[in-house]
């Protein structure tokens, strides 16, 4: 397994010392190793967001006995390319009276929040942009920094189905944290470690989704909550609010907040699979590969719900939210607890 | 790495300068929805200054408990001043020798505090979550219990002011 991922590693240090020969200075080589890092996540977020833009079409479409594009290119695999320079040549329209800088900022922040989530998720063995030690709870806090300027964006924008969108991201997500937070905790405690590499290591025997199932399905349910898609897309309602937050936005500040949806979901499915899936564990395959298809059936799940499930009430997503779910997952930390205090009785 | 050092300074120092550019903003902007979004700038560069102490733990719990809960306190603001115009809702008043003398006294207290205080150098032993945890399930856990009470009665306590109470029968 070692010398399999090696591969991005090896990358990695190659660039470093291609910089430390050529410039002799170690912290040119350090600050050039450290932005290769960035640019990779950079990378493989707009990469995914440009493939997950067609490929949700086409699931849709499947799922719905259609074609889906097909006009551009073979299977209208250039469809995507289209949607972007549409949207880049856009015009950008500023409504009038809305608060110019806070306007200007929320998609921004949105993604920056998105692509900070990005530094703790284990790529492959060693492929990690940062290990902290505080691993998944750092990937909760600055994931919960998407609520801010969900808001920012809807109070800035002066409409009121604006408002009412931002408002509902606030008792949306605040809602869903809790329970999500709570269903990670059973995977920290069996672990006894919020690293991410030691929670991948803890399952090269058995994956978490196999001890930790409740948690699995909380988590699922929570993080289709956190990303704002259906059924729990209340946030953006187009019946009833236009398209909540992103309403007075167009070309590229609305695509803005599209990069940082689908970001949050490939964040969402990357976490899962390095939780409950076992991460870049497997046989014969080199890690990242094994990380790939794993985040990919993931993402195909979360696309699976969104076109079959219809959107819920706002009644129905806090009740659930607040009876079922936050339940559900204290009983799981306290079975995992007593558990745990069965069969490996700490010292 | 020997740019530690000038690192370190020079990410306390432009922490320590957005925390506090940051501060000021909260108190000196006359909108009320701003203040409030940069009280959430606060927190997270007080986070980062925390991330600077290598205090992982305490800086994701300052951003996720205290910047996320901005976000309520914004709520609450919009819906609470009933105001047409926001521009206008954090007005300033005709109290500046008396807030000038509680700000100072504040002030005070906090430097008679830090000087009062014996700083020991520590061992240069990272805390981790592990440890805080042990603690307050050992040393500390009577307040952490009472702690505990205390939120929960501010939670029953919400409930029963959102249910409103049914008429006296």
């Amino acid at each position: 397994m070692q010398e399999s991922a090696s591969l991005w590693v090896g990358l990695g240090r190659a660039i470093k010392q291609a910089v430390l020969a050529a410039t002799g200075a170690p912290w040119v080589a350090e600050l050039v190793h450290t932005l290769a890092g960035v640019v990779g996540i950079l990378s493989i977020i707009l990469l995914s967001a440009l493939v997950l833009v067609y490929l949700e079409r086409k699931v849709c479409a499947w799922m719905q006995m259609r074609l889906g594009p097909n006009r551009l290119g073979p299977y209208g695999i250039f469809q995507t390319i289209a949607d972007i320079i549409k949207l880049m040549t856009k015009e950008d329209i500023q409504p009038a009276q809305v608060s110019p800088v806070m306007w200007g900022l929320a998609p921004v922040l949105l993604f920056m929040a998105a692509m900070t989530t990005y530094a703790v998720i284990p790529f492959d063995a060693g492929v990690i942009f940062a290990d902290l030690n505080i691993g998944i709870f750092f990937f909760v806090a600055v994931g919960s920094q998407a609520t801010l300027p969900m808001l920012m964006a809807g109070w800035a924008s002066n409409n009121k189905y604006a408002m009412v969108g931002g408002m509902r991201t606030v008792a949306q997500m605040i809602s869903y944290e809790i329970p999500l937070v709570f269903s990670l905790l059973g995977v920290v405690m069996i672990t006894g470690s919020m690293k991410m590499s030691d929670i991948v290591k803890a399952q090269e025997g058995l994956w978490f989704i196999v001890t930790q199932p409740i948690a699995f399905v909380v988590y699922l349910i929570a993080s289709v909550a956190e990303t704002n898609r259906t059924p729990f897309d209340l946030v953006e309602a187009e019946s009833e609010l236009v398209a909540g937050p992103f309403t007075e936005y167009s070309g590229m500040r609305w695509a803005y907040f599209f990069l940082a949806e689908y970001a949050f979901m490939v964040g969402a499915s990357c976490i899962a699979a390095t939780l409950f899936l076992g991460g870049w564990n497997g046989p014969f395959l080199p890690g990242w590969i094994w990380f790939f298809i794993k985040v990919a059936a993931m993402i195909f799940l979360f696309m699976w719900f969104r076109w079959t499930f219809p959107r819920i009430r706002v009644d129905q997503l806090m009740s659930f939210g607040w009876k079922v779910l936050l339940p559900l997952s204290i009983v799981n930390v306290v079975v995992t607890g007593i558990g745990l205090w069965l069969f490996f009785p700490l010292v | 790495m020997e740019n530690g050092g000038l690192m370190h300074t020079l990410a306390f120092f432009l922490l320590s300068g957005i925390t506090l550019a940051a501060a000021m903003g909260v108190v000196f902007k006359r909108n009320l929805v701003h203040s409030a979004f940069l009280l959430s700038v606060t927190f997270l560069g007080v986070a980062g200054l925390y991330m600077t102490l290598q205090a992982e733990f305490m800086a994701a719990v300052q951003a996720l408990v205290y910047s996320g809960a901005v976000a309520v306190l914004v709520v609450i603001g919009v819906m609470l001043t009933h105001r047409q115009q926001m521009s206008r809702s954090n007005p300033p008043n005709k109290m500046l020798l008396v807030g000038a003398l509680a700000a100072l006294s504040v002030v005070g207290a906090i430097v008679w505090a830090i000087l009062a205080t014996p700083w020991k150098v520590g061992k240069g032993s990272v805390v981790t979550a592990g440890d805080i945890g042990r603690r307050f399930l050992t040393d500390f856990a009577p307040p952490f219990e009472a702690v505990a009470l205390l939120l929960l009665a501010a939670l029953i306590g919400a409930v029963v002011l959102f249910k409103g109470g049914k008429a006296q029968s």
